[in-house]
C-alpha cells in the first residue's frame, strides 16, 4: 500500500495545507494541483516579460519550507507547478532545497508547434463551438497538451525527489505514484481507470474531506483544521480516501460522492490522456471513522487523441456595482440599470454583452430563488464585456455618478471606478497522441 | 405530497466552459427511484427559466444513488468570458435543491 496526499487543489489554496500533510503523519507521495485553464496564459505572459518566470511562483518556497521532512521521511513530490517553464521553476527549487533532486517533465507546451500542426492540416477545431482555431491564430497566448500519468511516472523512475510538469491533468498527478510504484501498463484500463477516479476525488484537495459538504454541514469538525485528503492505493487497484487523524473535516460516503460529482460529464466516459473511467462502476463502502473503500472500478483503453488547452486573448470585461437599501431596495435598484442601460445607449456604445443581477434577490440562482417582497437591501451588479476596450472604459464611469443623480439610498461604490479587465478565453480542442512527445530532465 | 428536494437529496455542481453540471445525490439510496421519476431534464429546466439557455441532459449513477445534470449554455459564456457572480456555477446544486416533488408517503 502507498498513501497519495492531496495538499493543493488549485493555486491559491490553503498555503499549510501540504506542509500539514507532511508533519502530522505518514505519507508517500504529496501532489499538489496548481493549474487551471486560464492559469496557463498568465504564466506565458509572466515569462515573456521574464525568461525566468512562468511557474506557480508559491511551489518552490513551499519545497524549500519542507526539504528537510521531505528527505528524513522519504516524501516524494509531484506538482503541475511548472506552468510553462518547469525548467526555471526547477531551478528555484533546486536553490531553496540544495539536497534534492528534481525531475521535470516536459513536451506538453505547444505554444511554438502551433504553426507546424495547421500546415499538416489539424485544424484544432473549438470542442465548445466546432469552429477552427485559425480563426483566432493571432490572438493566441498560450497553447499546452493536456499529458498523463506515464511521463510523471518515468520522472519517478529517476527516484526524483520533486517532480515537476506543465499542463499534467490533475488526475495523472495521483496516478503517476501508482503507475510507478505497481508498474501498472497503458493497457491495465481497471487499475488505470480506479487511480483516475482516486486522483478526481483528491483532486480538489479538502473539497472531499467536509469542505463544502451539504450534508449535516453544521456538525463537520473544526473547518479551521481541516485534514487534505489520503489515498491508500493497493496494486489491485482498490483504494481507500481518509486523512491524518486529529484534523478537522469528515471523510465519509457523502463527501466522497458529492466529489465524485464535481465536474463531472458522462459519467461512462471519463476521459482521460491515460484511459476512460467508469463511474458507474465504483462502489464505496465506509471503512471506519473518516475512511471509505472504494473498489469496483473498470475502465476503458485511452483514446488516441490528446486534449489542448488553448489560451487567446478575447477583449475586455468590467463589472460594477451599486448597494441600495429598503424601502423598495429592488426597485431603486432596477431604475439603475435601466439609467446606466439607457446612457450607454446615447452614448452609442455597443457591447457584446451587458449582463445585469441582483445579489440579495436571485443573481445566483435565478427563477429558482423564491421571491423576497421587500429585500433589506440589494446589490445591483452591472457587467459588459466587448472587443473595444474604450467603450468598457466608458462604462466604467457611468456608475458611481447615480449616487448623487438617480433614486435615494445609494452606496457600496466601493473604491470608484470599477477595473478594465481582460477576458482571456480558452479554446479547447483535440490533437493526435502522436504529435505529443514528453522527455524527463533531471535537474542537478 | 410536496416535498423540496433538500429533504431527500445533497448536491455538488460546478462548471466545464458554458455547461454547468449538476449532481444530486439521494441522502438515502432507497429515495434515488424518486429521483429518477421526479427530477427529469425538463423540469430542471424549466425550473432554472432563462438561466439555462441550452439543453438538460442528465445520467444515471445507481450505483452511488445520484443523477448528473448537464446544463448547456447556462455560465453566461462560461469561464473568464462571464459576466455572472457565479460564473461556474457552484450555487446551481443548492439551486436545484429548492425544486419540489410529488412523493408519496410509503416511500419516505
Amino acid at each position: 500500500m502507498i498513501r497519495i496526499a492531496n495538499g493543493q487543489g488549485f493555486w491559491g489554496d490553503w498555503l499549510e495545507a501540504p506542509v500539514r500533510l507532511v508533519e502530522d503523519g505518514p505519507i508517500d507521495y504529496l501532489v499538489l494541483d496548481y493549474l487551471a485553464e486560464i492559469t496557463m496564459s498568465i504564466l506565458q505572459k509572466q515569462k515573456q516579460e521574464n525568461p525566468n518566470l512562468g511557474y506557480a511562483r508559491d511551489f518552490p518556497p513551499l519545497i524549500g519550507r519542507i526539504a528537510k521532512m521531505m528527505r528524513d521521511r522519504n516524501v516524494k513530490v509531484i506538482a503541475n507547478a511548472g506552468g510553462v517553464n518547469p525548467i526555471a521553476c526547477a531551478r528555484e527549487v533546486r536553490a531553496l532545497a540544495p539536497n534534492l533532486k528534481v525531475a521535470v517533465v516536459l513536451g506538453d507546451d505547444v505554444y511554438g508547434r502551433i504553426d507546424e500542426f495547421l500546415a499538416q492540416g489539424h485544424e484544432m477545431r473549438s470542442m465548445d463551438t466546432g469552429e477552427p482555431l485559425s480563426t483566432i491564430r493571432g490572438s493566441i497566448l498560450s497553447a499546452n497538451a493536456y499529458i498523463g500519468a506515464f511521463p510523471l511516472a518515468r520522472a519517478l523512475d529517476t527516484n526524483a525527489d520533486v517532480v515537476i510538469a506543465g499542463r499534467s491533468t490533475d488526475t495523472a498527478l495521483a496516478l503517476a505514484p501508482m503507475v510507478h510504484r505497481f508498474e501498472w501498463k497503458p493497457d491495465q484500463w481497471d487499475r488505470l481507470a480506479a487511480g483516475t477516479i482516486a486522483g478526481h476525488i483528491v483532486e480538489c484537495g479538502s473539497q472531499c474531506t467536509g469542505g463544502n459538504c451539504q450534508v449535516d454541514w453544521q456538525s463537520i469538525p473544526d473547518f479551521a483544521d481541516i485534514g487534505y485528503p489520503i489515498i491508500e492505493a493497493e496494486p489491485d487497484g482498490t483504494f481507500a480516501i481518509t486523512k491524518h487523524p486529529g484534523t478537522g473535516g469528515r471523510v465519509n460516503c457523502d463527501t466522497i460522492k458529492e466529489q465524485l460529482l464535481y465536474e463531472l460529464g458522462d459519467p461512462r466516459n471519463y476521459i482521460t490522456p491515460d484511459c476512460v473511467a467508469d463511474f458507474t462502476s465504483i462502489r464505496l463502502s465506509r471503512a471506519g471513522t473518516d475512511r471509505v473503500r472504494v473498489t469496483g472500478i473498470t475502465g476503458g483503453p485511452r483514446t488516441g487523441m490528446l486534449k489542448l488547452s488553448i489560451a487567446y486573448s478575447w477583449g475586455w470585461k468590467a463589472i460594477g456595482t451599486l448597494v441600495y437599501t429598503a424601502p423598495q431596495a429592488l426597485e431603486k435598484a432596477r431604475k439603475a440599470d435601466e439609467i446606466v442601460r439607457e446612457r450607454l445607449r446615447q452614448l452609442g456604445l455597443s457591447f457584446d454583452e451587458i449582463y445585469t443581477e441582483y445579489f440579495g434577490v436571485n443573481a445566483c440562482h435565478g427563477p429558482a430563488a423564491p421571491v423576497c417582497a421587500e429585500p433589506p437591501e440589494v446589490q445591483v451588479r452591472i457587467g459588459v464585456r466587448g472587443t473595444d476596450r474604450k467603450a468598457v472604459d466608458r462604462f466604467t464611469r457611468e456608475l458611481v455618478p447615480l449616487v448623487l443623480s438617480g433614486p435615494p439610498t445609494a452606496t457600496g461604490f466601493g473604491d470608484g471606478r470599477p477595473p478594465v479587465r481582460e477576458v482571456v478565453a480558452y479554446w479547447p480542442a483535440l490533437i493526435p497522441r502522436e504529435l505529443i512527445e514528453t522527455r524527463v530532465e533531471v535537474i542537478e | 405530497m410536496r416535498v423540496p428536494l433538500s429533504q431527500i437529496a445533497h448536491a455538488r455542481s460546478g462548471d466545464k466552459g458554458d455547461t454547468a453540471n449538476v449532481g444530486i445525490i439521494a441522502l438515502n439510496e432507497r429515495h434515488f427511484p424518486i429521483l429518477v421519476r421526479e427530477v427529469t431534464p425538463d423540469r430542471v429546466k424549466a425550473h432554472f427559466g432563462e438561466l439555462v439557455k441550452g439543453k438538460v441532459e442528465r445520467f444515471e449513477l445507481p450505483n452511488l444513488g445520484a443523477l448528473n445534470f448537464l446544463l448547456h449554455e447556462s455560465l453566461g459564456g462560461g469561464g473568464t468570458l462571464s459576466l455572472r457572480i457565479d460564473a461556474q456555477g457552484k450555487t446551481l446544486g443548492a439551486g436545484l435543491l429548492r425544486m419540489e416533488v410529488d412523493v408519496n408517503e410509503g416511500e419516505l
